[in-house]
């Protein structure tokens, strides 16, 4: 029998009850198939996810609670002065939404979700709650050295949940499930970047987001069925100002604010939402020793990012490229309050553009916020500005 | 955050080792600026898991942006140079040490003694402990081209322990990549024993370190651990470590500290010797140095001592038994950056306190809540509970920043230390009753 593929519009329904559900119910549902089966969730930014899935289990990308999530517990773990995702992502776990999770890893991307990982260690002790290091020395011999140790002890930590010695086969295999899925994902950022009216990023980020829950080969059919039936959708090119949003890697915008951005004028033509599915920018290689290929692509073929150090290049040389690569009008700077790794990049990128004549603007959200009318007033000057200049003689 | 101070309040009362400390630094100030006439190289690091021994041995001079920083909060100068900072387009909400210190840079770069601070030839990143340390670094790239940036990543101890493979990772960044990279900016070749030489300094003076730091132990404790404490650790986690100087520095405050523990003395504050000692009193996190006597005062007006802190830990653990080891020089150097306070995950952390706690025998706890340092505050409210439920000891929870005066509240802070400490009264109260 042949399958019929789901209709756009099915698909944005499904991947908005995924988003939506923050009891996490698919992962119980996949976890219930078998007594085996373990489920392990992990923090913005990247993860390399094909080590949790090559140990038999499902990656759970926990971006916190969203604007839906009242935080009832999490306040009290938090000064006013720190971001809001922690506190989501404690009231989530405080709440009970999180215990189909085995285990937590908290990669390395800034002290906040550091400091994390120790509070889910005090908190619940009986969780693995692991911290993976990331290197900052990009040499082979050196940082990818500790790399590697760093994954292995990963692995190691995990082969503990489910009692399965660690197996070099199933990590090239999932190696392959992984690339075939980023390709795909590379592609919706393609399409979406030459037809933005084909992809509202609504969608796209919707899309992006299942992938942080579903098993990676349902996922990627979910990208193939979308890729195909959205050429056929009607719709038809408007007026906007392509821009890029960057700032927002981890704390997630509220979906409003996305479509508010594209409301009030933009297509998004390029962004850093949900960077676990595109941090690595090229395939994995499937052949010799699979460890060895995760710690390769990371040193050479890891996006640019505000948790990675940047010695000697200039921190916007990427950006002034992608803003190129993507033949965009201009860059939105949108960061969670209170985010030091993107607040303190902000007056280096926006120093660049300036330099380069590229268009920007910047404002600050919660994950939680709710009212968008200033920015949207705010983008709509950015965006009728840009227009201005363009139509200029 | 992270830092030590050796600071010149004025009109303040000086025991002979501060008033050594002073000079130290005001003979340090002048040798910074002019590092450049005498053909020196200058590097620019931070003060957790800082290489001053190692920096010493290629004969360059360190400057630490974090001590320029704290040293004009504590001038009252950072208000302004943060303000600039943020005209440029720095976020209100990040890190203040590195507006203050972008601010001075704004301003010509004269630092904390009025005198012109060079350019940095190299950018020592010893990312230990804080992730703000690789933005900042990042930032004086782009105002300093023409520095070297020379990265040394000390992993975080995530497992509440050091592994092999971490300190495997920093012996080999020390040996392939730092080392080369001095060699070849300094123009000096490495010589191993210059550096034992260094070390065996820093072990010796690290002994009168934990002097003064254990003597917190007796009643009444001599010293004060964390108003004081900033002094006694300033030469110690700062360009000092290694010195001779350094070594007399420790030698004339253990002196010092034994004369007020042979008179059954208190610590000596910025009005004269402290009178009675009424609660003894552990701090984590760092102080404001914006208003630095006036926040001590607070607590000296009440009787209250600091008889331990985890801010004089951020540039070592040496009172838990660390001491550079000349005898393996690269992988003490990896032992050292790998223990800083800020490097210990939050289990650890608490476990510390608690041991502060009992080991002082402390009748409660303060957190002073540092509004720029996600490194030391994110996580801060849950060791407050774990804490309070394991030592069954009070609490009591500041907010403050580092170097924004912005976020110093006198009469806000006044107000919750008092009523902290009459709620130690009371519970004294019932537990004669
Ligand atoms: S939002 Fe920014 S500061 Fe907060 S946890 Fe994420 S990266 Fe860290
Ligand atoms: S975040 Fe804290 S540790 Fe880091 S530089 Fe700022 S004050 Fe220092």
């Amino acid at each position: 029998m042949t399958r019929l593929r789901p209709t756009v519009a099915e698909i944005v329904e499904q991947t908005l009850a995924l988003y939506e559900d923050l009891d996490f119910s698919y992962v119980r549902a996949w976890k219930s198939k078998s007594t085996s089966r373990r489920a392990v969730g992990f923090m913005p930014v990247y993860m390399p996810r094909e080590i949790i899935h090559a140990a038999g289990m499902l990656p759970v990308g926990v971006m916190g609670g969203g604007d839906r999530l009242d935080i009832i517990k999490g306040d009290a773990y938090f000064q006013s002065y720190l971001c809001h995702i922690p506190r989501s992502t404690i009231e989530l776990a405080l709440s009970h939404r999180l215990d189909s999770l085995d285990g937590m890893v908290f990669p390395s991307i800034c002290d906040v979700i550091r400091n994390l990982s120790g509070m889910w260690k005090l908190l619940f002790p009986e969780k693995m709650a692991r911290y993976l290091d990331f290197p900052q020395n990009f040499d082979p011999a050196l940082g990818g050295r500790f790399y590697r140790q760093e994954l292995e002890s990963l692995r190691s930590a995990l082969s503990e949940l489910n009692a399965l010695p660690p197996q070099d086969s199933a990590l090239t295999h999932s190696i392959c499930l992984f690339n075939k899925n980023r390709r795909l994902v590379k592609a919706l950022y393609d399409l979406r970047a030459s037809k933005p009216w084909l992809v509202p990023t609504y969608e796209a980020y919707l899309l992006l987001r299942a992938g942080n829950i579903l098993d990676v080969e349902e996922h990627t059919q979910l990208l193939e069925d979308y890729l195909v039936r959205v050429e056929s959708e009607p719709r038809k090119p408007m007026d906007n100002i392509r821009v890029i949003v960057v700032g927002s890697f981890c704390e997630q915008p509220p979906l409003g604010l996305i479509l508010t951005l594209e409301r009030a004028g933009c297509y998004i033509v390029d962004d850093d939402f949900v960077l676990a599915s595109r941090w690595i920018t090229a395939d994995i290689s499937k052949t010799g020793d699979p460890l060895e290929a995760l710690v390769e692509a990371y040193l050479k073929n890891s996006t640019f990012h505000s948790s990675k150090f940047e010695g000697s290049t200039p921190k916007w040389r990427h950006l002034i490229e992608q803003v190129k690569a993507r033949q965009a009008d201009g860059v939105v700077f949108a960061a969670p309050s209170f985010c030091d790794p993107a607040l303190l990049d902000q007056p280096q990128y926006e120093k660049g553009l300036e330099e380069a004549g590229i268009a920007h603007t910047t404002f600050k959200y919660a994950e939680n916020t709710g009212q968008f009318q200033n920015i949207r007033e705010q983008i709509g000057t950015f965006s009728d500005s840009l227009k201005l200049w363009s139509e200029a003689p | 955050m992270t830092t030590p101070p050796a600071a010149r309040p004025p009109e303040i009362h000086k025991e002979p080792s501060m008033l050594l400390q002073k000079n130290m630094l005001a003979d340090y100030f002048t040798r910074v600026s002019k590092a450049r006439e005498e053909g020196k190289k200058i590097a620019y690091t931070f003060v957790p898991g800082n290489l001053t021994e190692l920096l010493h041995a290629f004969d360059v001079v360190p400057v630490y942006p974090e001590i320029n920083a704290l040293q004009n909060g504590m001038r009252k100068r950072s208000a302004k140079f943060i303000l600039d900072a943020e005209k440029i387009g720095h976020s209100e909400d990040v890190c203040t040490y590195v507006k203050a210190d972008l601010g001075m840079l704004l301003n010509g770069n004269v630092g904390p003694t009025g005198e012109i601070i060079p350019e940095p030839d190299i950018l020592l990143l010893s990312y230990t402990g804080c992730f703000t340390f690789m933005k900042w670094f990042e930032i004086l790239k782009q105002h300093y081209p023409k520095a070297e940036v020379v990265m040394l990543q000390v992993p975080y101890q995530g497992e509440g322990t050091p592994t092999p493979a971490m300190r495997e990772y920093i012996v080999r960044q020390l040996r392939e990549s730092v080392i080369p990279a001095f060699e070849r900016i300094s123009g000096h070749r490495f010589e191993e024993d210059r550096l034992r030489e260094q070390l065996r300094r820093s072990a010796e003076a690290e002994e009168g370190l934990v002097f003064a730091l254990q003597s917190a132990r007796r009643r009444p404790s001599p010293i004060d651990a964390y108003f004081g404490g900033v002094y006694y650790i300033g030469p110690m986690f700062t360009a000092f470590r290694g010195t001779p100087e350094c070594v007399d520095y420790y030698d004339t405050l253990r002196e010092e500290i034994q004369n007020r523990i042979d008179a059954h003395a208190g610590p000596i504050t910025p009005e004269g010797p402290m009178a009675e000692e009424k609660y003894r009193l552990i701090v984590e996190g760092p102080p404001n140095w914006t208003h630095f006597r006036e926040f001590w005062k607070l607590f000296y007006d009440e009787g209250a001592v600091v008889v331990a802190s985890t801010y004089t830990k951020v540039g070592g653990l040496y009172d838990q038994g660390f001491r550079h080891n000349p005898d393996d020089p690269l992988g003490t150097l990896a032992d050292y950056c790998m223990g800083c306070y800020t490097n210990l995950n939050l289990p650890t952390r608490v476990e510390l306190i608690e041991k502060y706690i009992r080991d002082f025998e402390a009748d409660g706890f303060l957190i002073n809540s540092i509004k720029s340092c996600n490194s030391f505050s994110s996580g801060q409210l849950l060791i407050l509970r774990e804490l309070e439920r394991r030592t069954g000891k009070p609490g009591g929870f500041f907010e403050s920043d580092l170097v924004d005066p912005r976020y110093f509240s006198a009469a806000n802070i006044k107000n919750r230390l008092e009523s902290y400490l009459q709620m130690l009264d009371q519970r004294r109260s019932q537990a004669v009753a």
